[in-house]
């Protein structure tokens, strides 16, 4: 394996976890969708290197579809019912941005030595510490939906989430393309419902700050 | 239907998907309706041929085991009745407003493709195929929840959606980590995730790569079994969606996803160095079981009582399977049969006492065997049987969970012995107040079917005393076959 090769894979995925990282201390959010939109940016050169070494060119596709559907259709959606539905303020936080960015090191590390120590055996080292980098994405994505309490964010942080997913897919070598293109369409589907979901509780409250629907439980009056 | 030019794989899926296409153009509640009992009897029969006819090899998408087919030809049958009391329920919320033509159109739809992708699961040989098929049945279940929208069936169905998605994340990744470490002994591409090949092969894979894959596989399928601690999304689906999908949901889609789980423990026992799958499995079903029965008591609200029974039950199966051995895993096959058909037969009553008594709050609801003897006894019978009393078909599966516990480990069976007991009592509690006492809320006559619910009731009560011989050696064959 050409050493530079093995290099920029390296650079892309870690700049993926460092993106992720961007996403936790968004404070507004028209600047988390811009934030999200430079991810699956990230994501789609961090798939099209992997394409390329691999001599996969099946794996284009999905470096395609990150590009056009979650990098500019899907954060370009989600603006726009945030603009209709004037949601632009501020974020409501769980927990402190500072404790969140711990958190979120904690995380990286505990992937890092998890996966590093695990792979250790045949499996190429592209593939370990892309699978690695992906956890750590996955984990931060799940942090995001965590700590945040609004709607829109919440779906941002999972599709990051999803987003780690594909490194990891595209990272092991030679994986079918059914998974991946299961995976867009799965999105796909994802950001459909969760649109029909937001105009329903639109219906329903003015706001999409979930604690709203927080008192709406039956069993705890 | 010896006649049908399809065999019987390919039909337990295409029929169901047929249905839904015709079901989506069709306007009407009275034929929609029959028609989709009519698409779930086919997809029985299809079952049932495939159940008795010689398994076709195993292709690189579709296999037909004896593992899978136990499965099927329960969900078809849990689905099938599951139709014919929905016609009658649907066709109430219709009179009274609660959804629209438009919706139930929706509704009857959706039925038939979730029907497909539960089908499609089990039967999937390739690990990939099999995860489609579970966030296939994730996303329909969601949108079936919130399809009252009222505020509470909204935040239930986004909660289920959020936990659902992070658990078939999790899952995935599970699954890519399973291919990674096929890849290096079985080869690059679609060889790597066929479930048949892994199973032959997963000696050789890496251990450490198999139990961290394993781990991520268990909490993420496990969160679709509703498995503590990750079970929010579990009471609030079946307390606010329609009382159908609560039934399909505990009566099937719940063992889906066990089924998924049991595959995976299957590749981990054939690798030597991985570490035993059983322990986690025993602590998480453990933990369900008295997590659950301890939540049982102070519920308010009747579908909400008999979900977190759902997930005490699954905690008990996921225990036993996690024990293993042939008795072990006999009685958690047992015990899943059993359990699927008593929680959907007591869903079947407790949709027809709500929308007669017009609420869900179990105070609201007494004296069910005074103003609807039929209902209210039938419901004494499914609690009676889903509290495990004897001599109805859970108190078999559970005396064998108990007694083999005992042989092996006494220790376990001291918590195990414990939530069965707090279950007990939590439900028999609840069940003097719904069911004896002053008479509360309306008395009019219901217009029910008791056809599914009683024959659920009586399988379950018949498999109390006598089970079959056949269906005995069956299930001993697939203990087996589970390790």
């Amino acid at each position: 394996m050409d050493r530079l090769d093995f290099d920029i894979a390296h650079l892309l995925a870690g700049g993926l976890v460092l993106v992720t990282f961007l996403l936790l201390y968004q404070d507004r959010l028209y600047a988390l969708l811009n934030v999200y939109a430079v991810h699956a940016l990230t994501l789609a050169a961090a798939v099209a290197w992997q394409a390329f070494i691999q001599g996969a060119s099946h794996l284009y596709v999905t470096a395609v579809l990150a590009l056009a559907f979650k990098a500019i259709v899907v954060p370009g959606a989600l603006r726009r019912i945030v603009a209709r539905l004037g949601i632009h303020r501020e974020i409501e936080t769980v927990v402190g941005i500072g404790m969140t960015m711990l958190a979120g090191m904690g995380l990286v590390a505990l992937s890092m030595v998890v996966m590093l120590r695990v792979t250790s055996g045949e499996a190429s080292p592209i593939a370990r510490e892309d699978l690695a980098f992906a956890l750590a994405v996955v984990l931060l994505g799940l942090l995001v939906m965590v700590t945040r309490r609004n709607a829109v964010s919440q779906i941002v942080g999972f599709m990051s989430l999803e987003n780690g997913l594909i490194l990891a897919a595209t990272g092991a070598k030679g994986m079918p393309l059914v998974v991946e293109i299961s995976v867009a369409f799965s999105i796909l589907i994802a950001v459909i419902v969760i649109g029909i979901f937001l105009f329903r509780i639109r219906e329903r409250f003015d706001t999409v700050d979930l604690q709203a629907l927080d008192q709406a439980r039956g069993d705890r009056l | 239907m010896t006649a049908l030019p399809l065999d019987s794989e390919s039909a337990v899926l295409l029929i169901p998907l047929g249905a839904a296409a015709l079901l989506v153009l069709l306007p009407g509640y009275w034929l929609a309706a029959r028609l989709n009992i009519l698409a779930s009897l086919l997809t029985l029969i299809a079952a049932l041929r495939l159940l008795v006819g010689t398994p076709p090899a195993p292709g690189p998408y579709l296999l037909v085991d004896d593992l899978n087919v136990v499965f099927i030809a329960l969900n078809t049958f849990v689905s099938f009745t599951t139709s014919i009391f929905s016609a009658s329920y649907v066709g109430h919320e219709l009179e009274i407003g609660r959804l629209t033509p438009r919706y139930l159109r929706f509704y009857h739809a959706m039925f038939q493709i979730l029907s497909f992708a539960m089908n499609l699961a089990l039967l999937a040989n390739n690990i990939g195929l099999m995860w489609v098929a579970i966030e296939l049945t994730a996303l329909i279940t969601v949108m079936m929840v919130g399809i009252y929208r009222t505020n509470e069936a909204l935040e239930a169905a986004w909660k289920y959606f959020i936990l659902g998605s992070v658990g078939i994340a999790l899952a995935l990744f599970g699954t890519i980590l399973v291919y990674v470490a096929a890849q290096p002994v079985i080869g690059e591409g679609a060889e790597s995730m066929i479930w048949t090949q892994l199973l032959t092969r997963a000696a050789a894979f890496d251990p450490a790569l198999l139990d961290l894959a394993f781990v991520f596989l268990l909490l993420g399928y496990g969160t679709k079994v509703g498995l503590a601690p990750l079970h929010a999304w579990l009471p609030d689906a079946h307390a606010e969606g329609p009382t159908p999908i609560s039934a399909v949901l505990s009566g099937l889609l719940l063992n889906v996803a066990l089924y998924a789980v049991l595959r995976f423990k299957m590749l981990m026992a054939a690798n030597a160095g991985a570490v035993a799958p059983g322990p986690l499995m025993v602590t998480l079903g453990l933990v369900s079981l008295l997590f659950a029965a301890f939540m049982l008591y102070r519920r308010r609200d009747i579908k909400r009582l008999f979900a977190y029974s759902s997930i005490e039950h699954m905690g008990i199966i996921v225990f036993a399977f996690g024990m293993g051995g042939p008795l072990a895993n006999f009685a958690g096959l047992l015990h899943m049969t059993m359990h699927s058909l008593t929680k959907s037969g007591i869903f079947f009553a407790v949709g027809h006492i709500a929308q007669v008594k017009g609420t869900q709050k179990i105070a609201d609801i007494g004296g069910l065997t005074e103003s609807h003897p039929w209902l209210g006894w039938s419901l004494i019978l499914g609690v009676v049987a889903i509290a495990g009393l004897p001599p109805l078909g859970i108190f078999m599966s559970e005396f064998l969970v108990v007694s083999s516990t005992f042989a092996r480990s006494p220790l376990l069976a001291i918590p195990l012995v414990l939530g069965l007991l707090l279950a007990v009592g939590a439900l028999l509690r609840s069940l003097n107040s719904l069911a004896f006492g002053a008479v509360k809320g309306s008395t009019a006559p219901v217009k029910a079917s008791y056809a599914p619910l009683f024959a659920h009731l009586g399988l379950v009560s018949v498999a109390g005393i006598y089970l079959p011989p056949q269906l005995v050696s069956w299930f001993q064959h697939v203990s087996i076959l589970l390790g």
